[in-house]
C-alpha cells in the first residue's frame, strides 16, 4: 500500500488529474460532459450558429413542418411555431436562458451554501442553531410552489427567476457542507492547524474546505440539472421570461394549444431540455464515481 | 412508540409551521403593488371608502400585527376574501380540493404499484436485461421534464391512437352529482360503471405524468435497498432453514427493503404537490394546482397566499408522516 | 462408488469450491473430504479464510454467484445431495440439515417476530401438523414454545411475541439453535456458535448443544477457530488450512500428539492457564491468497519444519489409528527441527 493512501486526502494537482482520468474512461459519463459542452457553446455563439432570426416572424410559415416532411424546408430544418419563428433558432438561443439560469443560480447557491455550511458546521452555537432553523423552515416548502409563489410576488423576468431560486437552492449545499464539515472538523489536521493558532477563518476556508469540495461539485452538477427544469416549468407556467426571449419551457407552451396539428413545436424544445438535463445527471454520476470513491457500490 | 414521544415530534413542528408562515406572509408584503388599488380595479370608488377597504383588510395597521393577525386567521382557516372570485378563500381552494386530492392519490398508487415490483425484479435479476432497463427508465424518469411528457402522452394516445381525452376530469356527456368530490368514487357510489370508466380514461394520463418522476425514485430506492437486504446473514439464514424463494423474497426481504421505501414514499408525496401546478396545466385539471397558476395571472394574492401555506403545511405534515412510518415499520429503531 | 457405510450420515469427497472474481478465481475449498457419523460431533478448525464455512456451506448448497461449487460429492443420509433439484434440496435445508450463524443478531431477521421465524421452519417442512385451521396454529405455537423451553429460554409464550433485538447476546443466540433444531435435523452445522459471545455464555451455549445433541441423538459439526472448545466437545477434529484439510483423527489423539506443523502451531499458540509462564507462539506469516496457487505445500512459507521435499503437490496420509496429515516428514520419526 502507497503513502498516498494514508496521509490526507490533499487535492493536489496529480489527484485531480487522476480522478478526472478516472472520469474519461467512463464512456457515457465522458460522452454526456462532451454534449454539455455542446449546449455551452450553442448557448455562448447563438448568434453564429442560429441559421435564423429567432425572433422573426413570418406568417406564411406559420406552423410549417420540420425539413423531412411535406411542406417543410431545409432553412427551417425542425419547422416553424405559430408566429413563423424558426424552431431550431429559437431552441439554440434558448439554450442561454438554461445555462444562464442553471449556472447563475447553482454558483450563487454554492457560493452562500458553502459559507453558510462552513458557519454552522464549524463554529457550532448560535450560528448553528439560526442557519440551522432557516434550513429547516425552507425545506418546509416544496421548491416548485415555493418558486412560484415568489415568481407570483416579484413579476416575472430573468433576474427574478435566478433570485426566486437561489432563495432556496442554497439549503441543499448548505446541508451538504455543513455535514461534511462536522465530519472534518475533529479530524487531526484540523486540530493541529488550531493547535498552531491558526484563525477560524483560515481554518475554514484553507483547511477545511478544499477536502470538502469534491462532494459539493458533484451535487452541484446534479442540482445544475434540477434548476433547469425548474427555470423551464416556471417558463412553462408563464412565470419565467418574458415573450418574444426564446425559452424552452416557453417554447413546450406554446406548442400545447397545437398539438391536434403541429407535434413539432412542443416536441423539440422538451428533447432539447431532456438531453441537457439528462447529459447533466450522468455526467454527475460519473463525476461523483470518478472524485467520491465513498458512492462506489 | 410511546404516545408522548408522538407528541413531542408533533410540538417540535410548532417551530417550523410558524416559520413557514411568516415566510409566506413576508411573500406577500414583499409585493410591489397596493392590494387596495389592485381590488379596486377599474371600479370608481371614492377615498373614504378606499380607506375603509384598507381598514377592513387590516392594511392600516403596522407590520407586525398584521404578521400576528394573518397566523392567527391562518390557523382558524380564514385567509380573507379572494379578490377575483369575491367569496371566501377557504371555500374557493376547498372546491378544487378533491380533484387535486384525487389526481395525487392515483398517482402515489400507479407509482406504489410499478416501482416497488420493478426495484424488486431489477435487484433480485441484478445485471440483467431488466435491471439496465430499469436503471435507464430510471434516469429518464428523472430528467423528463414533467410538462413535456404529458404533452407527449397527449399527442400519443389522444391525438394520434383516440384513446384517452385531452383534458379535463370528465366527458360533457357524463355528469354525476358529487357525494364525495372525488369522481373515481362518486361514480361507483352512483352504480354508475360507464361515468366511473369515463373518469378513470381522464385521470390516466395525468396521474401517470404526475407519478413518474416519484416512480423513478422509488425503484431506485427499491432496487438499493433490497440487494442490501438480500446481502445479509438473515437472508442466508432463512435459506438454511429451506424456506422457499418466494417467502424468502417477500417477508425477509421486501419487508426490511420496503422500510426506505416507504418513507422516501410519503417524502416523495411532497413532491408531488409542486408537480400538480405543472400537470393540471398540461390537461386542464380542474384543481389546486390550476387554481394557483390562474389566480397569479388575475393577481388573486389572497388566494395564492392561502393555497402557498396550505401546500407548505402540508409537505410538513407528510415529511413527519415519512418520520413516524419509519419508525413504525423498522423495529429496531425505538422512538 | 462404494455405498456410504452405514456409521456414515455425512460424506463428501474431493470438495472443489471457487469464487469468480476480477483477480481470478479463489479456490477457497480445494478437494476437501469430510466424513461425520450417526451421532457423532466433529469440530472443524482453521483460521478464518481456512475455507471451513465455505465447505458446510457448500454442503448446504447455500453458494452464491460469483462463488460455484466446481467437484466433488455430497452424500447425505444415502441421497447426493447435488444431484437434487433446489426443490429437493429445500425440503433437506432446515429439516435434515440445520445450520446456525457466528452473530444470531444478524441471522436472526429483524422485522419479524421469533415466533413467527421458527414457526415458518415448522410450516415449510410440515411434519405431521394438522392440515389447516386453529387446529394447525395451535400445533405450530405449542412445538415452537416447546423449542424455547428446550434452549432455555424463560416464558417462551410471551417471547414469542417479541422481536429479535428485545433478546440478550446470549438469548438471541439460544433463538437461533431453537429454529435451526425446531424440525429435529440429523444434523446441526454449527458455524462458530460462540465467537460472538461472552466466555460465561459461551460455555452455556456449548453445554446446551451437547445436551440437545444427547437429547436427540443427532449429529454437530462445530465449525470454530477455537481448539479449547474442541477439546471439550468433540469426538473427532479436522484442521483446515488455505482450503485443505491438514490434519484429521480422534481429538485426543491430534491434541495430544499434533503431527502436522500447522496443527502444532495452533496448539502452541492457545495461551494455557495450566501452563502459566510458558510463552504463548502466535504462528507467524499470512495465509497465503488462494488465487494461482503453485503445487507445493500450502503451509510452506509458514513452516518451522519446511524443506525442499515440500514443494511438491502434498497428499494425505495415515498418521496413526484413524489419523491422517497431510505432511512429509510424517514418517521422519519424530518432530523436525530448524
Amino acid at each position: 500500500m502507497s503513502d498516498a493512501a494514508v496521509t490526507r486526502p490533499t487535492p493536489s494537482q496529480s489527484l485531480l488529474l487522476r480522478n478526472l482520468a478516472v472520469f474519461a474512461e467512463n464512456r457515457l459519463a465522458a460522452g454526456s460532459a462532451i454534449l454539455v459542452l455542446i449546449f455551452v457553446a450553442l448557448a455562448l455563439f447563438a448568434p453564429l450558429i442560429a441559421p435564423q432570426d429567432p425572433n422573426a416572424t413570418d406568417l406564411f410559415r406559420r406552423l410549417q413542418p420540420p425539413a423531412w416532411q411535406a411542406g417543410g424546408d431545409w432553412a427551417h430544418v425542425l419547422g416553424c411555431d405559430a408566429l413563423g419563428r424558426d424552431i431550431l433558432s429559437r431552441i439554440i438561443y434558448g439554450s442561454r436562458v438554461s445555462m444562464l439560469v442553471g449556472a447563475t443560480v447553482v454558483f450563487i447557491a454554492t457560493s452562500i451554501g458553502i459559507l453558510a455550511g462552513l458557519a454552522a458546521g464549524y463554529l457550532g452555537g448560535w450560528v448553528d442553531t439560526i442557519i440551522s432553523r432557516t434550513v429547516d423552515i425552507l425545506l418546509g416548502f416544496p421548491y416548485l410552489i415555493f418558486a412560484i409563489g415568489l415568481m407570483a410576488m416579484m413579476g416575472a423576468g430573468l433576474g427574478n427567476i435566478i433570485l426566486a431560486l437561489v432563495y432556496k437552492e442554497w439549503v441543499i449545499p448548505c446541508r451538504v457542507v455543513r455535514a461534511e464539515t462536522l465530519a472534518t472538523r475533529e479530524q487531526e489536521y484540523v486540530e493541529a492547524a488550531r493547535a498552531l493558532g491558526a484563525s477560524n477563518r483560515h481554518i475554514m476556508l484553507r483547511e477545511i474546505l478544499p477536502n470538502i469540495l469534491s462532494p459539493v461539485i458533484v451535487v452541484s452538477t446534479i442540482r445544475m440539472a434540477n434548476v433547469i427544469i425548474l427555470e423551464a416549468s416556471l417558463s412553462f407556467l408563464g412565470l419565467g421570461v418574458q415573450p418574444p426571449t426564446a425559452s424552452w419551457g416557453a417554447m413546450v407552451a406554446d406548442g400545447r394549444a397545437f398539438i391536434m396539428q403541429a407535434w413539432w413545436v412542443s416536441t423539440f424544445p422538451g428533447l432539447a431540455i431532456l438531453l441537457l438535463v439528462l447529459a447533466l445527471n450522468v455526467a454527475s454520476q460519473g463525476l461523483r464515481d470518478a472524485f467520491d470513491p465513498r458512492f462506489h457500490e | 412508540m410511546s404516545l408522548t414521544k408522538l407528541v413531542e415530534r408533533l410540538v417540535q413542528l410548532v417551530p417550523v409551521l410558524l416559520g413557514v408562515s411568516v415566510i409566506v406572509f413576508l411573500m406577500m408584503a414583499m409585493t410591489p403593488g397596493d392590494p387596495v388599488q389592485i381590488m379596486i380595479g377599474d371600479q370608481n370608488v371614492s377615498a373614504a371608502q378606499e380607506a375603509q377597504l384598507r381598514h377592513d383588510l387590516g392594511l392600516d395597521r403596522p407590520a407586525y400585527e398584521r404578521l400576528a393577525l394573518f397566523i392567527g386567521h391562518a390557523a382558524t382557516g380564514n385567509f380573507g376574501e379572494s379578490f377575483y372570485y369575491k367569496r371566501p378563500v377557504a371555500q374557493v381552494i376547498a372546491e378544487r380540493l378533491p380533484a387535486t386530492i384525487e389526481l395525487s392519490v392515483v398517482a402515489l398508487l400507479i407509482a406504489l404499484m410499478t416501482a416497488i415490483p420493478l426495484g424488486v425484479l431489477a435487484a433480485v435479476k441484478k445485471n440483467s436485461v431488466l435491471d439496465k432497463l430499469a436503471t435507464v427508465g430510471s434516469l429518464l424518469g428523472v430528467s423528463l421534464p414533467g410538462f413535456w411528457f404529458g404533452i407527449l402522452l397527449l399527442m400519443l394516445f389522444a391525438v394520434q391512437l383516440h384513446i384517452l381525452p385531452v383534458s379535463g376530469r370528465m366527458g360533457f356527456a357524463t355528469s354525476i352529482k358529487p357525494i364525495t368530490g372525488f369522481l373515481l368514487i362518486d361514480t361507483l357510489l352512483r352504480g354508475d360503471p360507464a361515468a366511473f370508466l369515463d373518469a378513470l380514461k381522464h385521470i390516466l394520463l395525468p396521474a401517470i405524468t404526475l407519478g413518474l418522476p416519484m416512480t423513478a425514485v422509488l425503484m431506485r430506492v427499491t432496487r438499493t435497498s433490497m440487494l442490501e437486504v438480500l446481502r445479509q446473514d438473515y437472508i442466508t439464514f432463512a435459506e438454511a432453514k429451506g424456506l422457499s424463494r418466494t417467502r424468502i423474497l417477500i417477508r425477509h426481504a421486501l419487508k426490511n427493503a420496503l422500510i426506505p421505501t416507504v418513507s422516501v414514499a410519503a417524502i416523495e408525496t411532497g413532491s408531488l404537490l409542486g408537480g400538480n401546478m405543472i400537470v393540471e396545466t398540461v390537461f386542464g385539471w380542474p384543481g389546486l394546482g390550476r387554481l394557483v397558476v390562474d389566480s397569479i395571472f388575475v393577481r388573486d394574492y389572497p388566494l395564492v397566499q392561502a393555497a402557498v401555506l396550505l401546500y407548505a403545511v402540508t409537505y410538513v405534515l407528510l415529511n413527519f408522516v415519512a418520520d413516524i412510518l419509519y419508525t413504525f415499520l423498522n423495529p429496531r429503531v425505538k422512538l | 462408488m462404494t455405498a456410504p457405510l452405514p456409521g456414515y450420515l455425512l460424506e463428501v469427497a474431493g470438495l472443489r469450491t471457487a469464487f469468480h472474481t476480477r483477480a481470478g478465481a479463489v479456490r477457497a475449498v480445494d478437494g476437501v473430504d469430510v466424513i461425520v457419523r450417526r451421532g457423532e460431533c466433529l469440530g472443524v478448525v482453521g483460521e478464518s479464510g481456512s475455507g471451513k464455512s465455505v465447505t458446510f456451506a457448500s454442503v448446504m448448497g447455500l453458494i452464491r454467484p460469483p462463488g460455484q461449487i466446481e467437484a466433488g460429492t455430497v452424500r447425505f443420509d444415502g441421497q447426493d445431495l447435488r444431484t437434487l433439484s433446489p426443490r429437493q434440496m429445500r425440503a433437506i435445508r432446515g429439516r435434515d440439515i440445520a445450520m446456525t450463524m457466528q452473530d444470531a443478531l444478524t441471522a436472526l431477521n429483524p422485522a419479524l417476530t421469533v415466533g413467527e421465524q421458527i414457526s415458518e421452519v415448522l410450516e415449510a417442512h410440515d411434519e405431521g401438523l394438522p392440515r389447516r385451521g386453529p387446529a394447525r396454529r395451535r400445533a405450530i405455537t405449542d412445538r415452537a414454545v416447546e423449542m424455547l423451553r428446550l434452549v432455555g429460554i424463560p416464558s417462551p409464550t410471551e417471547r414469542l411475541r417479541q422481536y429479535p433485538h428485545e433478546f440478550s447476546g446470549g438469548m438471541r443466540q439460544r433463538m437461533m439453535i431453537a429454529i435451526a433444531l425446531s424440525s429435529r435435523p440429523k444434523l446441526l452445522i454449527a458455524d462458530e456458535p460462540t465467537t460472538a459471545l461472552d466466555v460465561t455464555i459461551q460455555a452455556q451455549v456449548l453445554e446446551l448443544i451437547a445436551d440437545i445433541r444427547a437429547k436427540l441423538g443427532m449429529s454437530v459439526v462445530l465449525i470454530t477457530h477455537d481448539l479449547a472448545v474442541v477439546a471439550e466437545h468433540c469426538d473427532r477434529v479436522m484442521v483446515m488450512y488455505a482450503g485443505e484439510v491438514v490434519e484429521e483423527g480422534p481429538t485426543q489423539a491430534v491434541i495430544g500428539d499434533p503431527r502436522h506443523p500447522y496443527t502444532k502451531g495452533l496448539l502452541a499458540s492457545i495461551p494455557r492457564p495450566a501452563l502459566r509462564g510458558e510463552k504463548i507462539h502466535p504462528i507467524t506469516g499470512q495465509v497465503p491468497e488462494l488465487i494461482n496457487l503453485p503445487e507445493q505445500c500450502r503451509f510452506h512459507s509458514r513452516c518451522p519444519e519446511a524443506g525442499l521435499g515440500c514443494l511438491a503437490r502434498i497428499h494425505m496420509q495415515s498418521s496413526g489409528p484413524g489419523r491422517k496429515a497431510r505432511c512429509i516428514r510424517l514418517h521422519d520419526g519424530g518432530e523436525a527441527h530448524g
